[in-house]
């Protein structure tokens, strides 16, 4: 039992939603434009570059649910 | 020569000199020991963990490339972005799992955790060879990274006078490698990740207030390489879309089956602190995406035209564009930090990828086929002097083949070391695979992706899959590891039957947990 507290909980539903990352990139020809665009930055920049902060909220949240 | 830039650059690197002694004495443990001298004794925490990984993941050699690679081609070289947006919820995913079952059985190596798993010496054998032959080039583009901002210093780095300063940068790294082991670069990582959160945060504050503001910056850039180029409207082919996806896909699957990732994390004191670092170390990768923005400001900047630079850019190419916008972007002394930022962080990764390989020959070459009755301190003292090999074979290698070779052999090095997914990301949920069915697939994978590159001379990892009537251009690592996995299937299908090496695995599914 120790030995499961040291490395982590078991593994939940919520890993599903690791999924959505995956999706947001790789799915390109949706964020390959200009427009919209924020503060004079492109939308195919700040869409990714969102994605780095969306992907750490959600392994953020599923880490939550899982400890 | 600039002597401010080069005093504040020498300081700084004597400063981590220093560190890379004192480390030895940190989190004091027995150095004749392998998992203390290359694995830090499995000690760090969750912090400690964030700057090793940081540290040894965003290479000197990225932070150079990647503006390189969107200065000069544009949009695509933003794929280092999604790429490494989707390596952190594999690692959440499937890491702690390695690191337990590492843990419990005393691994060391992805090609330890092979053997216990498979049971078969020639299958760890090759897992071995493709760590340690994807990692030499790596290490080699490290010095590459180095020898461009000595360069921006002032100094020629042509010549065999031009080769001293890299050579005294190399004899430091070994020795402190030498003497802490992998304590060396977690101390010397607090300090680079220090100073590239410094350098990069003042460029992209200061240069855009320059320019004018974001807006200035990417209307300064050729349309055509803002964006992809959207593929034919008649269905041929899914043109750069297909490129970039599978560009980023793959080698996030590949980058923590590279040996110094997979022993920073082995590094880590518990699977809670690879699952904490996956959340946390994306920090690093916001950094990569306004760095390589740097690369458009540089465009925006005209450095290519401006004759300050031309001797640069005319030896490094597009590589000499990061420099160059720190220079005329900024006084000496800072320029002096942000080039120590970049020679640091190539200091850091170097040391971790030779303490890697090092790692690999003794374990699973020297231990398996040498000298299996080894003692511990033998085995530590072995593969304190492979680290020191490994340096000096990867620095001849930048001494002897120019700059565009070590790169092909990198993209190789990219190829290869993703053939051993199958083993060891699959072999740590299913024991499906038979061993040797696993080491035909890596045979056909090699074989494919080492036919594809060369097919490109080995310039474009891209390469054009014809499927259903639609051209897919594909990353090589991904379409290869593909057939790898094809084949390693096929084979186990009959093998499982009529000779199940399934007896052979030592772990058992608590292991893993």
């Amino acid at each position: 039992m120790d030995n499961k507290e040291k490395t982590g909980a078991r593994a939940s539903w919520a890993r599903l939603l690791l999924l959505a990352p995956f999706v947001a990139v790789l799915w390109v020809p949706f964020y390959n434009s200009i427009e919209p665009k924020i503060f004079g930055v492109p939308f195919f920049y700040w869409w990714q570059l969102l994605w780095v902060v969306l992907g750490t909220v959600v392994i953020g949240i599923v880490y939550r649910i899982e400890h | 020569m600039d002597t401010v830039a080069t005093t504040v650059f020498v300081l700084l690197f004597v400063f981590v000199t220093v560190l890379g002694f004192v480390a030895s004495r940190w989190k004091r443990g027995d150095l004749t020991q392998l998992h203390e001298w290359g694995l830090g004794g499995r000690r760090f925490g969750t912090l400690i963990t964030w700057f090793l990984l940081g540290g040894d993941l965003y290479t000197a050699y990225t932070f150079i490339a990647v503006p390189a690679l969107m200065f000069g081609a544009g949009a695509i070289g933003f794929f280092a972005v999604p790429y490494t947006i989707m390596v952190y919820p594999i690692l959440y995913v499937v890491f702690p799992r390695l690191w337990a079952v590492a843990h419990r059985h005393g691994y060391v190596t992805s090609s330890d955790f092979v053997r216990g798993r498979f049971g078969n010496r020639w299958l760890a054998l090759a897992v071995a060879a493709t760590g340690i032959f994807a990692t030499m080039p790596y290490i080699a583009l490290q010095l590459v990274g180095m020898q461009v901002v000595i360069g921006g210093l002032g100094f020629d780095t042509t010549g065999l006078s031009g080769d001293v300063p890299l050579i005294i940068a190399f004899v430091i790294l070994a020795a402190f490698t030498y003497s802490a082991g992998l304590r060396a670069p977690a101390m010397i990582a607090i300090v680079k990740d220090v100073l590239i959160y410094v350098t990069v945060f003042a460029a992209i504050i200061v240069v855009p207030i320059k320019l004018g503001g974001y807006g200035a910056v990417f209307n300064a850039v050729d349309v055509n390489k803002l964006l992809l180029a959207p593929p034919p409207p008649d269905g041929s082919s899914l043109g750069q879309y297909a490129a970039y996806a599978t560009l980023a896909l793959g080698s996030a699957l590949a980058l923590f089956l590279y040996p110094h990732s997979f022993t920073a994390i082995l590094s880590s004191s518990s699977g809670r602190v690879i699952r904490r670092n996956a959340a946390i170390l994306p920090a690093y990768s916001l950094v990569l995406g306004f760095l390589a923005l740097l690369g458009f400001m540089a465009v925006a900047l005209g450095l290519s035209k401006d004759p300050t630079f031309a001797a640069g850019f005319k030896q490094y190419g597009n590589n000499f564009s990061i420099p160059a916008l720190f220079m005329a972007s900024f006084p000496s002394w800072f320029v002096g930090i942000a080039f120590a930022a970049i020679a640091i962080g190539a200091l850091v990764p170097a040391a971790i990828m030779s303490i890697a390989t090092a790692n690999i020959f003794t374990r699973n070459i020297y231990r398996e086929f040498i000298n299996p009755a080894c003692t511990d301190a033998q085995e530590s003292q072995v593969a304190k002097l492979a680290s020191l090999v490994v340096k000096v074979g990867a620095l001849l290698f930048v001494f002897a083949i120019d700059v565009p070779y070590a790169l092909q052999l990198q993209l190789l090095g990219g190829i290869w070391i993703i053939q051993i997914l199958p083993s060891v990301l699959i072999g740590a949920y299913t024991r499906f695979f038979n061993g040797w069915a696993l080491l035909m697939g890596w045979a056909a994978g090699i074989g494919t992706g080492t036919w594809m590159a060369a097919e490109n001379q080995f310039k474009v990892a891209i390469y054009p899959l014809h499927l259903f009537g639609t051209t897919v251009p594909c990353f090589i690592a991904l379409s290869s590891v593909a057939m790898n996995i094809a084949v390693a299937v096929i084979v186990s299908l009959p093998l499982n039957r009529v000779a199940s090496d399934r007896h052979k695995d030592v772990t058992v599914a608590g292991d893993y947990a």
